[in-house]
Formats: structure tokens, sequence, C-alpha cells
């Protein structure tokens, strides 16, 4: 296992001392740097800054949109992990390695192609001019793209939880009596759903802060279809520094509790199934 | 009837699967439709499209695209970019996987969640804390305009902010190989007198070289794709502070739609190469690390 | 209910796990499959249990042929060897589910359903640990609640898989001797799977002794052990010496057991022959003598205690030895002579 106090293997204050260096200059001191601005505004120029109807408006859009991303790679991830783990059919390699291709496509290629297949002439989006749904330049369309932001999360932490499942349990349920669904319902999902809220908790914090793949579907519309990364943009761009560094600090806050609760979550579900059966 | 069986034994050996987890054909079929029709949505759709619309006006004028003098020197700036990128934050992920998974010291856990800071930043964020740090008007901004130094809508600035964000990727995927490959080779290597740089290069490294290699991969996609973060802190200034999805950006808000993505395509060749690699890596490590 | 297996053939790719296996067994049988890993034996569980599918020959319960019969339909009570318990339930739960997945018009009303898990864990000693999770028991409390939940829908047919192979030594002793007096109570057709020859000569009603995909031997612990039919029953029952022999100009192997050996300082009848002590290893109340015979074969006896101290028996010691009981196997095939 992995070496515990270890006097013999060298090196601990050379790569300890520049990872501590390396971790302060490049991260702790920038994002402090940012807390610091923060607290240099006045009470009710923060407030102003973070709670004016724009500022809203972008927090509704932003939080809203992806948790619905989150959800529908929720069920939709479970599906394909699901699939993936279990059936077998052609081509099942090639579309295994495919669903990473969110996660390794630069954001901005993401962007464009996604407008361009949504716009009311794309490929996709001349389908749903018909029926009276606009996706480019509207809310749906800023949904749409963090879903494809958020597809890899869900797959991947739930995968390896199902090719774990113990067999047995499933065997002990049908030779008990139950069908394939109830033995979903009672034994599998238990096993499964704190993986799938971490998976989808992990695309929900992507989603947030996502700029590349939506910036240019959004139409970035104030109070309509502005994202949060984008008004903390524009206020840079007007030189508002404090007010962008409010929002921004916001975000921020936000991240880091949702990665607390994550960690937290990942910690449960290690928790409820550490060690298979050995007898104390 | 024995000779018979036996015949038909003869010809189908199939794997055996486990009866009681076999599900119902309709329900099978039914799930991989609706797997492979979400995929197919989001991915092949999309995949396609970059490639057609960059074909659209002829090979003539995808070659033209990717062979101007704007696009050579965006791609030129982001092969630097990533070619400093890359190897420092590679340096720093062996160096703190060294730290984190031989040896034991208080605030260890803290310094893993430390590292996984930038992965939970926007990266627009990313970009504005070293426009606060470095900007005209940052914290250094005086000292830096002094010594006429310019980082921010200038090079340093884009390579700072993309090591910011690929930050972590060497590190965590280091981490755990480290610590389930455990430490006894090393020991072994230390007992029979090897300097601790002998031990590194002979037996460290080869053994880390498929885990090292797909954070390298994963990271050299991000360092290379990244938009958001340099965005910000990049001012946009054509043949000089233009990265390749800065480029893209350019061409599309110009309604040079065909351009973009012919550009946009050079990226996604990058993108899948990049999932070979890193599909092939995995398969590498998983062999190489069975007990 | 009665099992009847035919001309089973099951395959794994290219390995062949049962070869042409036919097996039958009568209402209320306590069976015991035995044999080394590899054998077959789990395999032959998984089929009857229909956790596996055939591929040639049939199985029937109580004449009708269930071969086709999904393992949901065969109501058998299956136990694991790593109990398969579902972890995010406690016990009571475990144990209640074959009864909650009932449909509607099958399922008794709640509380029947405490009544009979109560009724359950008390018959398996459990009671009162009816809240606690799986990972809060003991080996051998969770094999009791694997057990009282494969019970609790009243299967036709209890099949356990290696049940006290994941336990120490002394629990599984006692939880042997408790799975036999269960099962003479409930008179439930049992099938247990073991490695252990001691575990399945001391519970079963009839042993089957398996190996490398075929039934050697079908009978009484007492048959099987005194009477084996083939050299390999012979070795796996019990310690084996082995003598390559001719009796009447025919090859033989002849077997015989350490404790049958008689040891005496004077020449003695029967097919007797002479050695050398080499090792005398104490073992409490018997102890293990390794002797070099004549002829240069090595081996083994072992003899109560107290016959060490009378025939000072120690290494250098010549002495004359002769079985007591002898298993002869001809080379075609087995048939032994006493």
């Amino acid at each position: 296992m992995a070496g515990s106090h270890n006097r013999v293997l060298p090196g601990l204050g050379l790569t300890l001392g520049f990872s501590i260096l390396y971790l302060s200059l490049l991260v702790l001191i920038p994002l402090s740097g940012l807390f610091v601005k923060a607290a240099s505004l006045s009470a009710e120029e923060f407030v102003a800054a973070i709670a004016s109807p724009r500022a809203l408006a972008a927090y509704r859009l932003s939080f809203g949109a992806s948790l619905v991303a989150a959800g529908v790679n929720a069920v939709f991830g479970l599906v394909v992990a699901w699939v993936l783990t279990r059936y077998r059919f052609p081509g099942k390699g090639l579309i295994d390695a495919l669903v990473d291709l969110p996660f390794a496509l630069p954001t901005a290629v993401a962007g464009i192609t996604l407008t361009m297949l949504l716009a009311k002439n794309g490929w996709v989006g001349q389908w749903l001019e018909p029926l009276g749904i606009q996706a480019a330049y509207t809310p749906l369309g800023v949904t749409i793209a963090l879903t494809f932001i958020g597809l890899p999360f869900v797959v991947r932490t739930v995968q390896p939880v199902l090719e774990d499942l113990e067999a047995e349990a499933e065997e002990a349920a049908a030779s008990l009596g139950a069908g394939r669904a109830q033995t979903f319902r009672r034994v599998l999902f238990p096993a499964l759903w704190p993986a799938l809220v971490t998976g989808a908790a992990l695309a929900f914090a992507r989603a947030l802060g996502e700029y590349g793949s939506v910036v240019f579907i959004s139409g970035n519309m104030p109070l309509q279809t502005e994202i949060v990364p984008l008004l903390i943009v524009t206020k840079l761009e007007q030189y508002d520094y404090a007010g962008a560094t409010a929002i921004a600090a916001v975000m921020l806050v936000s991240s880091f509790v949702i990665l607390l609760g994550i960690n937290a979550l990942q910690g449960l579900g290690r928790r409820r199934f550490a060690g298979a059966g050995s007898a104390p | 009837m024995t000779t018979a069986t036996v015949t038909t034994l003869e010809h189908a050996p199939a794997p055996s699967v486990r009866a009681a987890l076999v599900d119902p054909p309709l329900v099978r079929g039914g799930l991989i439709a609706i797997a492979l029709g979400f995929l197919a949505s989001f991915l092949l759709l999309p995949l396609a499209a970059v490639f057609y619309e960059a074909l659209a006006g002829g090979l003539g004028l995808y070659w033209a695209s990717i062979t101007d003098p704007m696009a050579r020197s965006a791609i030129w700036l982001t092969l630097v970019v990533a070619g400093i990128s890359v190897p420092v934050n590679a340096v720093f992920g062996i160096a703190a996987a060294w730290a984190i998974a031989r040896f034991e010291f208080p605030g260890k856990s803290v310094l893993v969640t430390l590292i996984d800071l930038p992965f939970a930043v926007s990266p627009v964020i990313s970009g504005l804390i070293f426009i606060l740090l470095f900007g005209a008007q940052g914290f250094f901004g005086p000292w830096l305009a002094e010594h006429g130094i310019r980082i921010i809508f200038a090079i340093p600035g884009i390579v700072i902010a993309t090591t910011f964000i690929t930050f972590p990727f060497v590190a965590r995927e280091l981490i755990p190989l480290m610590q389930e490959q455990g430490a006894e080779e090393e020991e072994a290597a230390i007992s029979l007198g090897a300097s601790g740089w002998q031990m590194f290069r002979r037996v460290t490294l080869p053994k880390i070289r498929f885990g090292l290699l797909y954070g390298v991969v994963l990271l050299n996609a991000r360092a290379m794709g990244e938009f958001g973060a340099v965005s910000v802190v990049s001012g946009h200034i054509r043949g000089q502070t233009n990265t390749l999805p800065l480029h893209v950006e350019i061409l599309y808000n110009e309604y040079q739609g065909t351009a973009a993505f012919a550009v946009a395509s050079l990226l996604a060749l990058l993108a899948l190469a990049t999932l070979a690699a890193k599909h092939l890596l995995e398969w590498q490590i998983r062999r190489t690390n069975r007990p | 209910m009665s099992i009847e297996v035919r001309d089973i053939w099951k395959r794994f790719g290219e390995f062949t796990a049962l070869r042409d296996v036919s097996l039958h067994v009568e209402p209320g049988e306590l069976v015991a499959l035995l044999g080394p890993s590899g054998s077959g034996k789990t395999t032959l569980l998984r089929l009857i249990a229909g956790l596996e599918r055939p591929d040639a020959g049939s199985i029937s319960f109580d004449g009708e042929d269930a071969t086709e019969r999904s393992v949901r339909e065969r109501r058998v009570g299956f136990v694991f060897q790593h109990y398969a318990l579902f972890r995010h339930m406690n016990v009571f739960e475990n144990v209640a589910f074959g009864i909650r997945v009932q449909p509607r018009g099958v399922r008794p009303p709640e509380a029947a359903i405490q009544a009979r898990v109560h009724e359950l864990l008390d018959l398996v000693q459990l009671e009162g640990l009816a809240r606690r999770m799986p990972t809060q028991l003991s080996g051998g409390q969770r094999q009791r609640v694997a057990l009282a939940r494969a019970l609790a829908v009243q299967p036709r047919v209890l099949l356990l898989d290696e049940p006290f192979g994941a336990l120490d030594a002394r629990v599984r002793r006692e939880l042997r001797r408790w799975l036999r007096r269960l099962h003479d109570d409930l008179g439930i057709t049992s099938l247990f799977v073991t490695h252990d020859q001691e575990e399945a000569l001391e519970l079963a009603d009839r042993v089957v002794v398996v190996n490398e995909g075929r039934i050697e031997q079908v009978g009484a612990p007492d048959e099987v052990y005194r009477r084996p039919s083939t050299p390999f029953v012979f070795g796996f029952l019990g310690e084996a010496n082995w003598l390559d022999s001719k009796i009447d100009g025919r090859a033989a192997r002849v077997g015989f057991r350490p404790d049958d050996l008689e040891l005496s300082l004077s020449p003695l009848e029967g097919h007797a022959f002479a050695a050398r002590v080499k090792r005398v290893q104490s073992l409490g109340p018997r102890a293990k003598i390794e002797l070099l015979a004549d002829s240069g074969a090595v081996v083994q006896a072992e003899v109560p205690a107290e016959r060490v101290r009378s025939l000072s028996l120690a290494p250098g010691l010549e002495l004359f030895a002769a079985p007591r009981e002898l298993q002869v196997f001809f080379e075609e095939g087995s048939r032994p002579r006493p």
C-alpha cells in the first residue's frame, strides 16, 4: 500500500516544498487576490453589484439551465452507462471512447457548432422551427449546450460503480423471486444513486462556469440570455473591475460549496459500501 | 444422441452469461436505442457538422483558411502556450504526486483538495484573477508598467492563465496511480544504493510513464483548447495574442463561417487524436498494472 | 421435492465444466457435492438453480421439466458463498425481500410479513439483530441471515454454495452441526457444495464426488469412504498411501489409509512389509509416523499416542507394518477389492 512514514525514500522536502510554492504562486495567491479585491468594496457597492436585476437574471439562467442540463445528463447518462456496461453491440468500443468528446473538444468549437446546428436554418433548427421551437439565442439553446458539456461526467462516474456491482446480489434477488425491474429498483439503484448524484453535481459545477460553448448560442441579451460568466466578461470590458470581482466572488463561493458537497457525497458512497463480506 | 450433442457443441461454444442478469430483449433494445439516440444527437451530430461545414467551401478554401497568416500565427501561439504549460505542470504533477503518494504529513488531504481547486473555478474567473494581479489597475500593475513588462493582453498572460487552468491534470492522474503501485520497488532501489535521482530515473519514471503520458495528453488538449480564460486575458490582438480557439471566434463573429469551421476542424482533429491516445493509454495502464 | 439431472453438458468458452452428468436427488435428502476447485460442482449447483443454462441435457423437479424455466420461476432457495446480502438493507429487510417482491395478490399483509421474518430470525438464532446492517455482523451471522432470507419464500429446494467456506474453522464446525439439525427439522431437499471432505462426510445423507466435470461416485458417506469406486475418490476423501502392485498378473494400484496401518515389532500376517521409522510427529492424542518401506516407498502411518510409547517408536527403529484394509484399483477401471 502507500508508503507511510517513510524514512527510506528521499525527496519529501524537495517535492513538498516545490509543490506548496507552486500551488501558492499559481493558485492560492491569485484566488485570494480576488477575495481581497471583493472585500475592498463597501457593503452597498457589493450588494449593488451582485443583486442588480441584470445579475439576478444571469444567476437564474446560469443556475437554472445548469440544473436542467445536469438532470438530463443524470437520466440519460445512467442509461448510457448501463448500456455500455451491460450490453454488447457493434461499435461499443468506439462509442465508449467518444463519450469523452465534450471533455476533449475545445469549448469554442463546441460553441459554434451547436449554434450552427440549432440556428433557424441549421440541421436541427430547421426541424424545430415549424414546431414553433426556437433553440438558438434562447435559454433552451443554453441548456442544450450545457447538456453537451456535462455529458461525460455522469457516465464516467457511474460506469465504474456499475462495473463493480456484485453480480451475486442480483442473482440472489432473482432467486428470491424479484423481476428485473424490481431488482433494479430495490437492489441496484440504491447502490448507484450516490455515484449518480456525484456525477450530476460534477456536471452541474462544470455547467455553472461554462463560457465558450454557451457564449455563441446564447445571444447574450442582458436580462434574458446572459449567463453569469458573460456578465463578468462584459463588466471587465467596461473596466468595472469591482462589479466583475463581486459577481465572481459569488460564483467562486458557490463552486466551492458544490465541491465540498461532492466530496461529502463521495465519502458517503465509499462508507456505505466499504468492505465486501470479510468476517471481522 | 450423445454424438449429436457433441457435434452441436463443437460449433457453438459461446461465452456464458449469468442467466439471472439478462434483461428481456425488448428492454435491452429499447435502452440501447435510447442511449445511442442520445449519444448520436449530442456527440456524432456536432462532430459531423464541424467537418461538413469546414469542407463546405471546397478543399481550396479549407486549405487557404488554415494556412492564412493569421491562422498560422494562431497555431504558433497555441503551440507555444502548450509547450510551456504542459512541461511545467507535468513537473509539478510528478513532484506533488511523489510527496502525496509516498509520504504522510499533516495537511495532506488539504493539499489534495487544493490541487483540485482550478477545476472548480470558471474559466472566465481564471482569467479575471490574473487581470486583478497583473492588469493595469491590478496589484502589480504599476510595478509592471514601470518595468515595461506586459503580462495581460500579451503572451505571458495567456501562458499563465492556461497554466492555472490545466494545473491539476497530471497530479490528479499520478496520485492514485502511484498510491496503487506502492513504494516497494523504489525502496528496493534505495536499499541497493541508488541515489534519489537514479531511483527516480530508473525505477519511478518507467513505472508511471503511461499515467504520466495520459495526464499529459489530457493537459495538452485542455491547454490548446482553452477559450474562456484566454479570451479574458488576451485582448484579442490579431497576429499577436490570438490562440486557435480565439481565432475561431474572430472568424465566426466576422461571418466567415466556413473559415471558422476550417480552423475549428483542426481543433476537432486534435480532440479525436486526444481521445484515441487516451483510450490507448488507458488500456496500457490497465495492462501493466495487473497484479 | 425430487430433483432429476439428466445428461448435462456445460461449457464456458473452450473449457468444459460438466460432461454428461446425471444425478437423482430424493425428496428431503441432504446431499453434498464434493470435489476439488474447478471440478464443476458449483456449476452443477448453479445449473440446478437456473443461474446458468446447460448446453445440453435436462433438469426436472418432481418429474416436471424445468430446464427452460428462469431462476425466478424455479422457487429455489440459493445461499451464496459470500452471502450476497443486500448491503443497503438491514437484516429484517434482507430476510423480508423475497416476500416483499411477490405480486400483490400473493403477498401477505405487513403484519404477517413481520411475523414470518421474526419467526425465521428465531429459527436461525438471530433474534434481536433485525435492525442491524450486514456490515455490522460477523461472517457466521451473515451466513445465517442469508439462509433465513432464502427460506423466507418457502423454497422447494435449498441450494448452498460452499456455505461455510469463508468462515474460520471453529465457526464452520458449529454451523455445520446447526445446519444438519435445521435440515432435520424442516425436511427440505437440500444440496450443498463443498471441497471439504470432512464436512461432506459429517453432514450429508449422500455424497456426490465430482472431479473434472464428471461424477466419480454417489453414495452414503460410509460407502464412498469405505468402498470408493475410483482412486480419485479414495485419495480425495482421506489421506492415502499408494503402492503399485501386480495382482493375478494384472497391474493394480493399492491404497490404504494411514490410520489403517497395523505396526508391530514382530512379523505380521496379511499384506505385511518391513519398514524403518524415519520421523515421529506428535499431534496431541495421535501421532504421525513416516516410514521407509524396504521397497523404497515412503509410507505415512497414524497411530494413537500411547502406541508410540508402547512400541518406543523413534527414528531408525525397524518394524513390520500391515494395512488392515486395502482398496485395490485395477488399471482398466476402478473395481476395488477389499
